[in-house]
């Protein structure tokens, strides 16, 4: 196969911090005292931390190297499903990091600090319009913070009502963060197989809706790509039965413009910022999950409320009903910066664009891969497309080969393994992000590696072999836990 | 638009080799009763131009800039950050990377996530530490739901009431829709926590933080002895981990499970997140503790590598029955908070704790002697709590137009202490300022 650009490189070995320094070393300028030294009683005083002493240069030198050891979307096409790797601009990067954003401490009297107030009311307003809901609240920190927030709504709504309720529907397609949620809430999940076609069918939903059971949590579009369409039906049987409708967004970039929640039936909803929304992940966080919901549950927020009275804005601390706190401030501030910036640049056009560009996208990897890997459902995708191992069973080859394939490939895998009604799934989520020549690249060096899997199995099982490091022992990491130095 | 990059002409040979004739037929699936109708109301798309134009308008309505001190704390730190953290964490390797889930392509995540996890351990005195929280208050929740599953008999944890309100409050959210009960412990006049009622609850946790919030360094040692005697366990939660530059760390002293926020190192303020959520505990708990691990491991060759380990603990296997739902970490600020104690090293962090120590006491004797009165008499960090003789609103204003926050009032959150403020010095405090205060108290 013919070398893709950024698929050799200089490799760089690069000790721990503390198999590097000496003591002495600063790296950081330590401003000298203008003040005499106090006294401290000895009993309060504890050992120096075992920190290595080094100096700037090291430092510097330490994090560069690291870096060159990983893998962003900024390097290469990062398509991994349910994730959404779009591009994050620079300009959002800028917009956090100015003074007026970065040094606003939170608990300034609120007539000094409505700047800050003004942009996370706007993007409130802005979330809202997006998604057909009537109010939001940025405070979730994460996704699951936001699916956390949700059944605390869901909770504090029937308890509000008199009735208590023990179980949730949750189906076979979800997040694992869904279940893990709804149990922290004190909700047992019962399990919702989808239909044949991969979606969930009204029958199945009618079956196990009860008086005991406070609704649903659905991801739609669902882990898939698939649009649940028979949502709408699905959110009257369970507001028939006394339930909720709560929707996880994390698929939300398939659907800017092109679908209204609010319409599908949907009560609560928590959106990813750092995946619709272009905030960096940042290899793992920080993210942001804002809640929205119908105004008939806006009361059940949580608090601070960030509200405009006319002349100001101003926050509010009591609301009767609302669950309560969840975040230390207001959530991750500035992460919203980064959303709001990217909205403001988008507008509603390119939005809706995005979205389109991004079903189109996947559309497109579907058509050109579906005689080369075995595709799950063969029905109308949205944003992401899921595929198999299952032709390559024969041929002793799994997923986990073709994904570390690809990454000698210069192409960061898709997520594979999910969602677990499939089985070797490879879920591949290119984002409006990519452009055509990028799309058939890669589908050419998929061609590839499927042709290699026939003809050359053991070098998709000895992948990668370009990296640092090759294959590492998963087992040896948990059977004997070495977590620090 | 610069973030598509679709052209016409792609797009037409895209649609013809899906099958289809425009953008309507390909969302064949969504019903009509499910369609947005019309365009989303949101403002006209911004040039990057015009945005940075909007973004300083916005910025000029927070009055108070960095020309200003402000001597807040109270749970988010003024600290320097060098120059050399935005340019490294700024990196997009690290930046624009998803939770390393294909190790061979994310060690710079994983051995920076490994690191950070070494050096929070050291700081706190633990045996390990996780791939941190979202930030100080929801690891306080979890910290306290986790040991209700080490103690699982037990159905009561308590909380002293100078733990940050905000974290109390999240607690609180957190535990509504649960069996368990929260109690508050009251605080002494001192400013620490009064640990006499504690011997007749059956906790299964009790959790003080040091320096509390009122600045006050509690008396850890001995809170430890009294918990363990009572068969529950001691979560120490935190705020200023630079305190620990300085002060005995919670793991010293015999805290079971340590907790808190990471903001101090680093990381900067931002209106209080994104922050970094501490967490370390004993190695024995390691299994129903939340949160991510990295773990150290080999290669094929035996090489030495990194990757996330005892996932058996989290969602993706254990859906329901996991420790928690938390299932990322704060990622970038982990990475930040290394940098941060990686440049300071283990003698510059005890020089910089020293410096905010003394620029403490320096302010408290200076307030002290221009006639106000230091509320709590234990000793502290760099918080403190002061009654000022007269209307301090009036002071408070006219330090503002000095361009000086002179504190917080602490009614908002214990109205017994209405009118009496906490304030907060750290390195970027200078005398000057410090000596302003004073002599506006005097006058």
């Amino acid at each position: 196969m013919k070398d893709a650009p950024g698929t050799s490189g200089l490799i760089l070995e690069e000790p721990l911090l503390w198999e590097k320094g000496k003591k002495g070393r600063c790296g950081m300028s330590i401003p000298e005292s203008d003040v005499p030294p106090a006294a401290l009683a000895d009993e309060l005083v504890g050992a120096e931390p075992d920190f290595p002493d080094l100096s700037e240069i090291d430092v510097v030198r330490h994090y560069t190297r690291l870096s060159t050891w990983n893998f962003g979307v900024d390097t290469g096409m990062y398509p991994l499903g349910s994730c959404t790797m779009k591009y994050n601009p620079k300009v959002n990067e800028k917009q956090a990091a100015a003074p007026a954003m970065a040094t606003v401490h939170p608990l300034l009297p609120l007539e000094h600090c409505q700047g800050t107030l003004k942009l996370m009311y706007l993007l409130q307003k802005h979330l809202a319009a997006i998604t057909g809901m009537d109010a939001v609240s940025l405070q979730p920190a994460a996704g699951a913070h936001g699916e956390l927030a949700g059944m605390l709504i869901f909770s504090a709504y029937h308890t509000s009502r008199g009735r208590t309720k023990t179980k949730i529907l949750i189906p076979d397609t979800a997040h694992g963060t869904n279940p893990a949620s709804a149990a922290l809430c004190g909700y047992k999940p019962v399990k919702v197989a989808s239909g044949r076609r991969g979606i969930l069918e009204a029958q199945e939903i009618r079956a196990l809706m009860d008086e005991e059971t406070a609704g649903i949590m659905i991801t739609n579009p669902n882990t898939l790509g698939l649009f649940e369409e028979n949502i709408r039906e699905i959110a009257d049987i369970i507001h028939e039965n006394d339930g909720l409708v709560y929707c996880d967004g994390a698929n939300m970039n398939a659907i800017m413009g092109v679908v209204d929640l609010k319409k599908c039936g949907v009560d609560v909803l928590h959106l990813n910022l750092h995946k619709t929304f272009s905030t960096p992940h940042g290899g793992g966080g920080p993210g942001a999950g804002p809640v929205c919901v119908v105004e008939s549950l806006e009361k059940f927020l949580p608090v601070p409320r960030i509200d405009f009275d006319g002349s100001s804005y101003v926050l509010r601390e009591e609301v009767e009903g609302s669950i309560g706190r969840i975040h230390g401030f207001f959530g991750n501030f500035g992460v919203l910066v980064r959303a709001y910036s990217y909205i403001l640049s988008m507008g509603a056009a390119n939005l809706k664009k995005a979205s389109q560009y991004a079903v189109l996208n996947a559309c497109y990897i579907k058509e050109r891969l579906k005689g080369h890997l075995h595709l799950a459902y063969n029905r109308p995708c949205m944003h992401e497309a899921v595929f198999s191992d299952k032709h390559q069973q024969n041929q002793k080859v799994t997923t986990l080969d073709i994904a570390k394939r690809l990454m000698d490939c210069g192409y960061h895998p898709p997520t594979i393994y999910f969602p677990l009604v499939v089985p070797g799934a490879i879920m591949i989520e290119p984002t409006e992000s990519e452009c055509l020549e990028d799309l058939d690249r890669f589908v050419e060096v998929v061609k590839a590696i499927v042709a290699e899997a026939g003809n050359d199995p053991e070098k998709l099982r000895s992948s990668p072999t370009r990296f640092k490091i090759r294959r590492l022992d998963e087992t040896r990491a948990a059977r004997n836990p070495c977590l620090r130095g | 638009m610069r973030y598509l990059p679709h052209t016409e002409e792609e797009i037409k040979t895209m649609m013809a080799r899906i099958g289809v004739a425009d953008f309507s037929e390909l969302f064949p699936t969504v019903s009509g009763d499910c369609r947005y109708e019309g365009e989303m109301n949101l403002p006209k798309s911004h040039s990057e131009w015009e945005l940075e134009a909007h973004m300083h308008g916005l910025g000029a309505m927070t009055e108070i800039g960095p020309e200003y001190a402000v001597l807040l704390g109270a749970g988010c730190y003024h600290h320097n950050i060098p120059s050399i953290i935005p340019a490294l964490a700024g990196r997009s390797e690290f930046l624009t990377a998803y939770t390393p889930y294909q190790p061979e392509m994310a060690q710079g995540t994983l051995q920076g996530v490994f690191e950070y996890q070494t050096l929070t351990a050291r700081l706190l005195g633990t045996d390990i530490a996780n791939a941190s929280m979202y930030d100080g208050a929801s690891a306080l929740a979890e910290a306290l739901l986790m040991a209700l599953r080490l103690r699982k008999k037990k159905r009561r944890v308590a909380v002293s009431a100078a733990v940050h309100p905000h974290y109390r409050a999240v607690v609180d959210a957190y535990f509504r829709p649960t069996e368990f009960e929260v109690v508050v412990l009251p605080y002494g006049e001192d400013g620490r926590t009064d640990l006499t009622a504690i011997d007749q609850g059956e906790y299964a946790a009790i959790a003080l933080q040091s320096p509390n919030f009122f600045g006050v360094i509690e008396e850890l040692e001995r809170a430890a002895t009294a918990i363990h005697a009572g068969d529950g366990l001691f979560v120490a939660c935190f705020t200023e981990p630079l305190s620990f530059g300085l002060l005995k760390n919670p793991g010293s002293q015999g805290a079971d499970i340590v907790c808190g926020e990471g903001q101090s190192l680093g990381i900067s303020r931002s209106f209080g997140g994104p922050g970094l959520g501490m967490f370390g505990c004993r190695q024995e708990f390691v299994r129903s503790m939340p949160g991510r691990l990295v773990g150290e491991t080999v290669d094929l060759d035996g090489k030495r590598g990194f990757v996330l380990t005892l996932s058996t603990r989290e969602q993706h296997i254990r859906r329901e029955k996991a420790t928690s739902n938390i299932c990322s970490n704060q990622g970038i600020n982990t990475i930040t908070a290394a940098m941060y104690m990686a440049a300071l090293g283990g003698s510059g962090m005890r020089r910089l704790a020293r410096l905010n120590y003394d620029k403490a006491e320096y302010m408290k004797n200076a307030l002290i002697d221009a006639g106000a009165r230091l509320l709590f008499a234990a000793p502290t960090f760099n918080e403190f709590v002061f009654e000022f003789p007269g209307d301090f609103n009036i002071t408070y204003r006219n330090l503002l137009e000095k361009k000086i926050v002179a504190g917080l009032d602490l009614g908002r959150y214990y109205p017994e202490l209405s009118g009496k403020f906490l304030l907060c010095v750290t390195e970027t405090t200078s005398k000057e300022v410090i000596d302003r205060v004073a002599e506006e108290v005097r006058s």
